[in-house]
């Protein structure tokens, strides 16, 4: 029988403690889950990524109440009913519709900071993939919500997204239809995104967050040197008041702090982009409602897609289809494809340094491709770029396993 | 003790078998349960009547929610096609059509008729058709589809296999994949 605490007033912290251990709780999970002092604001992306996600859920739940998932209602719910009656309903789609271009934004940032650093080898292999399988959850839920106002680019991005699943010359058709539960995407197609953006994929992103947060508990973040810290001994020095010579810093508060500082900045960010410029995320084109019979002039993805469309593009249909595919899955295989022991920032790296920046280059590159149209030097510049990338990939444990003979 | 862990291990596999039966089961039902519908497959075929038809003018119908391309061709332009394009005309009161599924065979975009240049571009990715709608650059890997059909008369029945289509599924002009005209 445990003990209890008989004069403790009920849902005070003692009573609570006794019976759900919230001080453990809480030591475990933020007071003595140590981040080294060597840090800079993008170690802030994290928690500014888990605010934004808390926005869409929060938008996301109101943009709910009046969305019908119907497809002869789907578009007037969302431009009439939503934009013009409910009380602040347009703001609540402009948060949405922002919040989940910027959130793409903060990944890539995210990343790549990761990426310089260093952050996915040496015990943080976890870390990366499970953050990559959040790329991928969340790229599922941005198309998934970008069907749901049955626009013009819906359906076609709709049509073309879901035509890859006939794997090029495999000619794979039933298993599009049943994917749409029609010969195009319809009325089934609709509703069934919809139950995949408001309910599955959103359990499954939180699930992956929580794995994301445990995967760091045990290795703990990166610093920005790539020391190897004991935090057993930091944390000792921490507790027994020698902070000053301490490298480590408490979550809850010190940390927390530092990421309020940054998420201040970028809420300032995010509230004016979506006051006065959130027609960036709100394509003139899905003012259209879907018609199954007029492909638009031009149709392009957002631009958080815009560079793996574009290794898509150049390629005839089965190649284009295999880089799309080696796009998609390469970066999860970064912590094993870096063939050097150096967990250390790429600027001590020597070549990694130029193929970190190689890299990020050739990824703005292709996006810029994709947005133009399919013409002339674009298909060009595009069709080297989309080389350059596999090369890169390719080149990646070449060069990496030059750097750890030096 | 040990006849504990041998019960508890029999209950175990037990358990588990009937359970890996009925997760197979399950996963049928919920495979079935997003398959298309009756009703979307019994859709019904597509009538035309071709008789004020124009040359070089494209009509499009709509056949299972798809566009279906329908072109009357002049003897002009069927005169100056290959034998490949000429094995896909289909003739309907004595003159030439194309018909075909108005969807790009890379991914499904609707490729817009060039009056002027008597071809199809493709604006999502670049890809172009010639007249008969077969692919003359990347990234189409295929002519545009000839749907099912019969000709009665002057009218175009879409959906069903008349004895033209039949001709043109044995001879390998449709544009690969046969869909299945009763579906």
């Amino acid at each position: 029988m445990a003990h209890f605490d008989e004069k403790a007033k009920p849902f005070s912290e003692q009573w609570l403690d006794d019976r759900l251990a919230v001080r453990t709780l809480r030591r475990v999970l933020a007071q003595e889950y140590w981040i080294p002092k060597d840090i800079n604001f993008l170690w802030a992306m994290g928690m500014i990524l888990a605010v934004t996600f808390g926005i869409l859920i929060i938008t996301g739940i109101f943009l709910l109440m009046y969305y019908k998932p119907d497809t002869a209602l789907a578009f007037d719910s969302v431009n009439y009913t939503i934009m013009q009656e409910v009380g602040f309903g347009w703001l609540f789609r402009h948060m949405h519709g922002v919040a989940a271009s910027v959130v793409f934004l903060l990944i890539y940032i995210h990343m790549f900071t990761g990426i310089y650093y260093g952050s996915y080898k040496k015990g943080r292999e976890m870390i990366w993939i499970s953050g990559m399988l959040l790329f991928v959850t969340f790229s599922a839920e941005a198309f998934s919500g970008y069907m749901l106002p049955w626009g013009q680019m819906s359906y076609w991005a709709g049509m073309v997204i879901t035509n890859l699943f006939s794997m090029g010359s495999l000619e794979l058709n039933g298993v599009v239809e049943w994917i749409r539960g029609d010969y195009v995407p319809g009325d089934a197609y609709l509703t069934r995104f919809f139950m995949l953006h408001v309910f599955l994929l959103p359990l499954v992103i939180i699930g992956v967050i929580v794995l994301h947060f445990g995967t760091l508990r045990i290795p703990h973040v990166n610093n920005q040197e790539g020391e190897v810290i004991d935090f057993d001994i930091e944390a000792q020095k921490y507790l027994d008041g020698n902070t000053k010579e301490s490298k480590v810093i408490r979550f809850q508060w010190d940390f927390l702090a530092k990421d309020f500082m940054v998420m201040a900045f970028f809420l300032t960010f995010f509230f004016y982009l979506v006051f006065y410029h959130f027609d960036f995320a709100m394509d003139p084109v899905n003012f259209d409602p879907a018609d199954g019979l007029k492909t638009p002039a031009h149709i392009y993805p957002e631009w958080y897609f815009l560079w793996s469309y574009e290794i898509l593009r150049p390629f005839s249909k089965d190649i284009g289809l295999m880089a799309f595919g080696f796009s998609q899955v390469i970066f999860m295989l970064l912590p094993f494809l870096d063939r050097s022991p150096n967990a250390i920032p790429a600027h001590k790296r020597g070549l990694f340094f130029v193929w970190f920046w190689a890299l990020l280059i050739d990824m703005i590159v292709l996006s810029v491709m994709g947005k133009v149209p399919p013409e002339g030097s674009f298909n060009t510049i595009g069709l080297y770029a989309a080389l350059t990338f596999i090369g890169l990939w390719v080149l990646l444990p070449i060069i990496t396993k030059m750097e750890s003979k030096k | 003790m040990s006849d504990n862990v041998n019960r508890r291990d029999a209950m175990g596999i037990a358990f588990g078998a009937f359970a890996a039966v009925g997760g197979v089961y399950s996963l049928v039902g919920m495979g079935k349960a997003w398959a298309p519908l009756p009703s979307v497959k019994a859709a019904g075929s597509t009538v035309v009547d071709l008789s004020a038809a124009k040359e070089n003018e494209i009509i499009t119908e709509k056949w299972r929610g798809k566009p279906v391309f329908i072109l009357k061709k002049s003897a002009d332009m069927v005169a100056k096609s290959s034998n490949n394009d000429k094995a896909r005309d289909i003739l309907i009161g004595g003159s030439s059509y194309l018909v075909c599924i108005g969807l790009c065979t890379h991914l499904g975009c609707i490729p817009a008729y060039r009056k002027d240049r008597e071809d199809f571009l493709c604006a999502c990715h670049g890809a172009e058709y010639d007249i008969s709608g077969i692919d003359t650059k990347a990234p189409a890997p295929l002519p545009m589809l000839i749907p099912p059909f019969k000709i009665d008369g002057t009218t175009l029945v879409l959906g069903e296999a008349g004895p033209e289509y039949n001709k043109m599924k044995e001879a390998g002009v449709l544009g690969h994949v046969a869909l299945d005209p009763k579906a």
